[in-house]
């Protein structure tokens, strides 16, 4: 050790700090000058004849198969902007200011991500996109948590982000941000569509027992099927998390058995769905008889892809969704047409979802004249529109929700094909769905949008 | 001849100072040159660094060092929460903080060493991620991760603005190049010490420790105040890390303390060269590398790099390479990993070693 200090005086530690200094301001002034586009106005504002989207979906996790069928549709959807294929929905998008040679004539262009499921990984993914590939946009999700991380990223950085499939009230609600937007329904709409369905069908005076996935989302589902459940007269009974990484359910399920519940409330999607119905089922919950009542499955939120997962045990359950490719609207049609004929099945409520926020987003740049985040935003808040699938829609400007009709489904007794899966049994009007913007669910009075950022 | 050694030390951590300053220039052909993956070089590069003071001085391998990096991020984010903006706070509270918890790990676990250490070090790292995931939820917020809130008391800044406040250095702000640099010195600092502390007195201890511990016993040392030592000053690097984590991008997951987050470590390190000074980084640099780059990379990127081939030459590249890319980069990574340790057990650093002697004896012939 004493030798070393003879060395300092050759070299002080002084002189190594001014030298490191140093270099790091000679390494660093290039990039500080450049780093940033200079003179523009907002940030990765398209130079060049070409314009960036970021498509941030999940490859892996629970959730891959909706992730992969969320990246088929950006793909179907940039073709269409590009003017290439038939168009699809953009023929029945209504207004529409869409041209068919890109976005504001600048082709589109895409990198991809995968969000593996996870806030951390997700948020990574979407900051590689911003700082490296310059979008102007980024979009996915498919879990909230994610959404919820990203949304928040894209806030701070300074870019819009169009939410995937995202279904937890805290996307739009608690944690709502400017620059974000959902076209996707949300936990509270699916519970006050399914109640008056359950009601017609079950009857006032069940007992139920949640399975929920422990994250935002489950969270808020659980909470919103629990007000809207109790408010027809249904008791709740326990209400379990079940770690999102779960794959075996079977500890959560036996304990069903042992208590007086007569309905099972599964608030999981995706692979944790698929899992936790079929172990349910295989109980045998299903031949169960409690109470005097036959035992009872619901999912509140369904989707094409879980319901062909799950094969012969959805048959006869309800939930609801945000879209299904059976409708037989103009929109609906065209749009599982050309999905149909690029890869060969139609499409599930996530490609839909994702398909119609590329063109939503396409279509306010247009109107705007800009990319600028902050022009794209007062574009699209309190825009009407129709022809997506849906109906007549809104993006509501407090909390920027779509709202629209929702769908009530249940499992079809006699599928026709592999995809004939899911039958809708109701289209619960809008009016029916509809909240508060400080709804105390979605964060009360102290929710706030925030400045919108256009990131210089 | 010690004296030379000591100079030579200074001139590798100059160099070292050198080549991570000047990340933005040379990583610009590899397209790594954005602040994020720089910044995450750093922090990976510090925790692969901290954790060969323990495994790669001492051998003892703990499988559970993610656990560390987990708590230093809760700890930060909840000083973000809760006092101030600014990082230093939340760094320091970190580094202590993952220091206690690595005393209290380290304590238990070294009661065993080899095989059973590494167990027991799993074991408490699988505990704390289920803690973190599920039971601690109130603190942890579970699976969404601890974030930042408007409704956030934060009584030293008492911030009134519109929006999340960012996380500064008295009043810079500590995301994009600021961030970076912010960890690169950090990072200095950190390989600084650790080239101290493997010079020292007590970092021979550790080697001799690794090379025959009962010897050590036997000549009176108590070898066990020294492995904690070691081990509570490798969980302190990885608390720092965390904290970086928690700088950069002020949110918490419990994913960051889960196995796999551990595993990856220990190959950061064995990549690179298990015992030597700048092999963890090495290591840490190519993972983070592959995991950024080629998991972004999809058909169409490929379509392109192989553009000059005939069309249906081209259609087979693509369709191989497809494999090992995107969804599949976890795949290029271990055939690498593979290699690496087949052919050089020592890590890539035995093998700049052995190019090293190629080019003297070459020389020397010549």
């Amino acid at each position: 050790m004493s030798d070393t200090k003879k060395t300092n005086n050759v070299w002080s530690r002084r002189d190594i700090l001014k030298a490191g200094a140093a270099t790091g301001v000679i390494a660093g002034a290039p990039t500080i000058f450049t780093g940033r586009a200079y003179g523009a106005d907002y940030l990765n504002a398209p130079k060049g004849s070409t314009v960036t989207l970021g498509f941030n979906v999940p490859q892996s996790g629970p959730y891959a198969d909706e992730g992969a069928d969320e990246l088929r549709a950006y793909k179907l959807a940039v073709k269409h902007l590009n003017g290439e294929g038939d168009g699809g929905m953009m023929n029945t998008f209504k207004p529409s200011a869409l041209k068919g040679n890109g976005i504001l004539g600048k082709k589109v262009e895409f990198v991809t991500g995968d969000t593996q499921t996870k806030s951390d990984a997700a948020r990574a993914s979407a900051k590689r996109m911003i700082e490296k590939d310059g979008v102007v946009m980024v979009t996915g999700g498919s879990s909230s948590g994610v959404a919820v991380a990203v949304q928040g990223l894209c806030q701070e950085a300074g870019v819009i982000f169009m939410a995937g499939l995202t279904h937890s009230n805290d996307t739009t609600g608690k944690d709502r941000k400017r620059n974000g937007f959902r076209h996707f329904f949300n936990a509270y709409m699916s519970g006050a569509a399914l109640a008056p369905v359950l009601e017609a069908n079950y009857g006032t005076g069940r007992n139920a027992y949640h399975l929920t996935a422990d994250y935002n989302w489950g969270w808020t589902q659980e909470e919103s099927l629990k007000n809207s459940t109790e408010a027809i007269g249904w008791n709740t009974v326990e209400a379990v998390r079940t770690p999102l990484k779960e794959q075996d359910f079977s500890q959560y399920i036996a304990p069903v058995l042992n208590t007086d519940a007569d309905t099972l409330i599964l608030n999981h999607y995706g692979g944790n769905m698929i899992n936790s119905l079929t172990q349910a089922v295989s109980f045998g919950l299903r031949d169960k008889v409690v109470n005097g009542k036959d035992f009872v499955i619901v999912v509140p939120l369904y989707s094409r892809l879980m319901a062909q997962g799950a094969g012969e045990n959805v048959k006869g359950i309800f939930g609801s969704t945000n879209w299904h490719w059976s409708l037989s609207d103009e929109g609906s049609q065209a749009f599982v047409k050309s999905f149909g004929q690029e890869y060969g099945f139609p499409p599930s409520q996530a490609a839909h979802t994702t398909y119609c926020q590329t063109l939503l987003y396409a279509d306010a740049c247009e109107r705007a004249g800009t990319f600028e985040p902050c022009g794209v935003v007062a574009a699209l808040e309190g825009h009407k529109f129709d022809g997506l699938g849906n109906g007549p829609t809104e993006y509501r400007a407090e909390d920027h929700q779509c709202f629209k009709d929702v769908l009530v489904v249940k499992g079809k007794e006699n599928p026709s094909s592999q995809f004939d899966v899911l039958e809708v049994v109701e289209v619960t009007p809008r009016a029916q769905v509809e909240y508060d913007a400080t709804d105390a669910a979605f964060g009360g009075a102290e929710a706030s949008l925030g400045p919108c950022n256009n990131g210089v | 001849m010690k004296n030379e050694s000591a100079l030579k030390d200074w001139t590798l951590i100059i160099l070292f100072a050198a080549v991570v300053l000047t990340m933005p220039i040379w990583l610009k052909p590899l397209g790594a040159n954005y602040p994020d993956l720089m910044q995450k070089f750093a922090i990976f590069g510090l925790f692969a660094i901290g954790f060969n003071i323990l495994f790669g001085l001492t051998g003892y391998l703990s499988f559970g060092h993610a656990a560390f990096l987990g708590i230093g991020s809760y700890t930060a984010v909840w000083s973000f929460k809760l006092l101030t903006m600014n990082v230093l706070p939340a760094v320091i509270f970190a580094v202590v903080m993952a220091g206690i918890f690595a005393f209290l790990i380290g304590f238990v676990s070294l009661r065993r060493s080899g095989i059973y250490f590494s167990i027991l070090t799993l074991a408490f790292a699988e505990m704390s991620f289920n803690m973190a995931y599920s039971v601690l939820t109130p603190i942890t917020n579970g699976e969404t991760g601890l974030q930042l809130s408007l409704k956030d008391p934060r009584i030293l800044d008492n911030f009134q603005g519109e929006g999340i406040p960012i996380t500064n250095l008295f009043g810079v702000k500590m995301s994009g190049m600021p961030g970076f640099y912010f960890c690169a010195a950090i990072l200095i600092i950190g390989f600084f010490l650790s080239v101290r502390i493997t010079r020292s007195p007590f970092g021979m201890m550790l080697r001799a420790i690794k090379s025959n511990q009962t010897r050590m016993a036997y000549t009176g040392f108590n070898t066990r105040p020294y492995l904690v030592w070691a081990f509570v000053i490798s969980g302190m690097y990885a608390g720092m890390a965390g904290a970086l984590m928690a700088v950069t991008d002020p949110l918490a997951g419990a994913e960051r303390m889960q196995w796999t987050a551990s595993g990856e470590v220990v190959l950061m390190t064995i990549l690179g060269g298990a015992g030597t000074l700048i092999g963890p980084l090495i290591g840490a640099g190519i993972i983070k590398y592959f995991e950024n780059i080629f998991s972004a990379f999809n058909e169409q990127t490929l379509n392109e790099v192989f553009g000059a081939l005939p069309d249906t030459l081209q259609n087979i590249v693509v369709k191989i390479a497809g494999l090992f890319v995107g969804e599949g980069w976890h795949l290029l990574l271990g055939l690498m990993f593979l290699i690496v340790i087949i052919f050089l057990p020592g890590g890539i650093m035995e093998g700049f070693r052995r190019l090293g002697k190629l080019f003297r004896l070459s020389g020397r012939s010549a």
